[in-house]
């Protein structure tokens, strides 16, 4: 498979820094196409800037970002994104929030007005998808947090994007809802060719979706171990409570302990 | 059930409670008309006076839409600007206050050498006094807009333009019709202040002249009218934010 995101000895640093001190240091990493990358790490660790990277909303100072085969040089179009808080716009109903990347991306942008009816039912059919079949015409805010995670997973794939971005979607979940997430995402994943690369502090939440694992450093942030997963696919819940699967997280959180330490 | 008729019954309890009060300390006490004449005295001279009162009040309305329609435009412009540029926020906001600052009935007669006596110093002066607050909220409303969303949007591509209008002005939305709320208000004491100084009709020259011939009566009749017109104008603002941004106000205290 060829390699979609490759990060090469990328420092950065932010301009608004106090300190100067550079939020990930000499960062390599490569994610082949359609993979579901994972990564973890201590907090603080740069995780959000490795984000901010992959989708050209920053630049590094140094080292260079290549997403799809092109160095990243302005925001990348090609990405969707879902953060932990679902922004959700209050006065949009869900599936008008669902659509609104439509109304940026080119092409969609101005093939939108002539051709609502399709990228409508394109829009149910995502929402049936995640399990919120018939919700689109609620207000977010009629929504439990999970619905509303779950539209906003929707919203970050309307569009069909090649790289799909994940800043702890589910961190504010309860346990049930974000099992249950997981399942709706190892689907989402299946159905759609999308490269995947999920930032998150739950190292089952990681062994259990990921094809890969990278471990993180503490700040300045680099990548201290990277590691296969080898579970087949279609994987079940019950892999999380197998033996090969505790030992992973134990060995993930080993390496994190030690990146604490060192921090 | 019962709270809620308390509830709308409430204002009305009031106000009338206000004015009877009033009634009765100018009775009791036999306060001179000259000094505080009494509700009645005054719904007399309401109407007694009713035409007279009704030609100047309908002038005083027009002034002051005119000038809050204008503010209500170059406020929305404006507030936009600065929301979406830090760079003219900080340039202009020095200026801005500072304008603010200064007591509008200073301006008039700057207004009267530019445009002379008539309609356009108290539409000017409504204007000038009411847009400030339109412009802070319009310009917080945008300027808060949460990074999070600016960065899924920044990262299919979205321009500037394309994050103002798509959520940073949607969202200034609930702040603007607050401000509107403020400025409806403002905008009478405005169009009255240009009246009184700059006009021969209106409220506000009704009540310079009638002050002059000391009329108490009359003079307190068109106050009275001032702050009716003032709370139908704000129940009206008030209305249409309801209308238009129901999605704003869904939390139980807006609701009690």
């Amino acid at each position: 498979m060829t390699t979609f995101v490759d990060i090469q000895d990328v420092t950065h640093v932010y301009a608004r820094a106090e300190d100067g001190a550079p939020a990930v240091q000499n960062l390599n990493l490569t994610v082949r196409e359609d993979e579901f990358a994972a990564i973890v790490g201590p907090s603080g660790c740069g995780k959000s800037t490795l984000m901010k990277l992959a989708t050209g909303l920053q630049f590094p100072r140094e080292g260079t970002v290549i997403v799809g085969g092109r160095e990243v040089g302005a925001p990348v179009k090609l990405a969707g994104m879902a953060f932990q808080n679902p922004t959700m716009l209050p006065w949009r109903t869900t599936l008008d929030n669902i659509l609104l990347p439509l109304e940026i991306v080119e092409p969609h942008r101005s093939r939108l007005r002539k051709h609502k009816a399709e990228y409508v039912a394109k829009a149910e059919c995502l929402l049936a998808q995640v399990g919120l079949k018939g919700q689109g015409h609620k207000f977010p805010w009629q929504l439990s947090g999970g619905m509303q995670q779950r539209a906003s997973l929707c919203r970050a794939l309307i569009h069909e994007p090649k790289l799909l971005m994940l800043d702890e979607p589910f961190g504010a979940l309860d346990t049930f809802t974000r099992e249950e997430l997981w399942c709706v995402m190892r689907d989402l994943h299946a159905a759609q060719k999308v490269t995947i690369i999920l930032v998150t502090h739950d190292l089952r939440e990681a062994a259990f979706l990921a094809d890969r694992i990278f471990c993180m450093s503490a700040r300045p942030g680099r990548i201290v171990a990277e590691r296969e997963v080898e579970f087949p696919r279609p994987r079940d819940l019950e892999i999380t409570y197998s033996a090969p699967f505790a030992s992973l997280v134990q060995e993930l959180r080993g390496h994190i302990a030690q990146a604490r330490a060192a921090a | 059930m019962t709270t809620k008729r308390h509830l709308h019954l409430a204002p009305w309890i009031f106000t009338l409670g206000f004015f009877l009060a009033w009634e009765i300390i100018c009775r009791v006490l036999k306060v001179s008309t000259f000094v505080l004449p009494a509700p009645s005295t005054i719904a007399q001279a309401i109407w007694e006076y009713r035409n007279q009162l009704a030609f100047h009040a309908m002038h005083t309305l027009w002034m002051t839409l005119a000038g809050f329609g204008i503010a209500v435009a170059f406020g929305l412009l404006l507030g936009m600007a600065l929301g979406a540029s830090r760079l003219i926020n900080a340039g202009t906001y020095p200026l801005l206050v500072g304008f603010n600052s200064i007591p509008k009935v200073a301006v008039v007669p700057i207004l009267v050498f530019w445009f002379g006596v008539g309609w356009v110093p108290p539409v000017m002066t409504a204007f000038l006094i009411s847009f400030f607050p339109i412009v802070v909220n319009v310009a917080t409303g945008i300027a808060t807009v949460e990074p999070e969303m600016e960065d899924v949007l920044r990262a299919l591509g979205a321009s500037k333009r394309d994050i103002v209008f798509k959520v940073g002005v949607p969202r200034a939305m609930p702040y603007f019709f607050g401000s509107l709320k403020v400025a409806i208000t403002l905008a009478y004491v405005g169009s009255v202040i240009g009246e009184q100084n700059a006009s021969n009709v209106g409220i506000g020259n009704l009540l310079t002249r009638a002050s002059a011939a000391f009329e108490v009566p009359l003079v307190w009749a068109a106050l009275v009218v001032l702050a009716v017109l003032g709370v139908v104008m704000y129940v009206i603002t008030a209305l249409i934010e309801r209308s238009m941004t129901g999605w704003a106000q869904r939390s139980d205290m807006a609701a009690a």
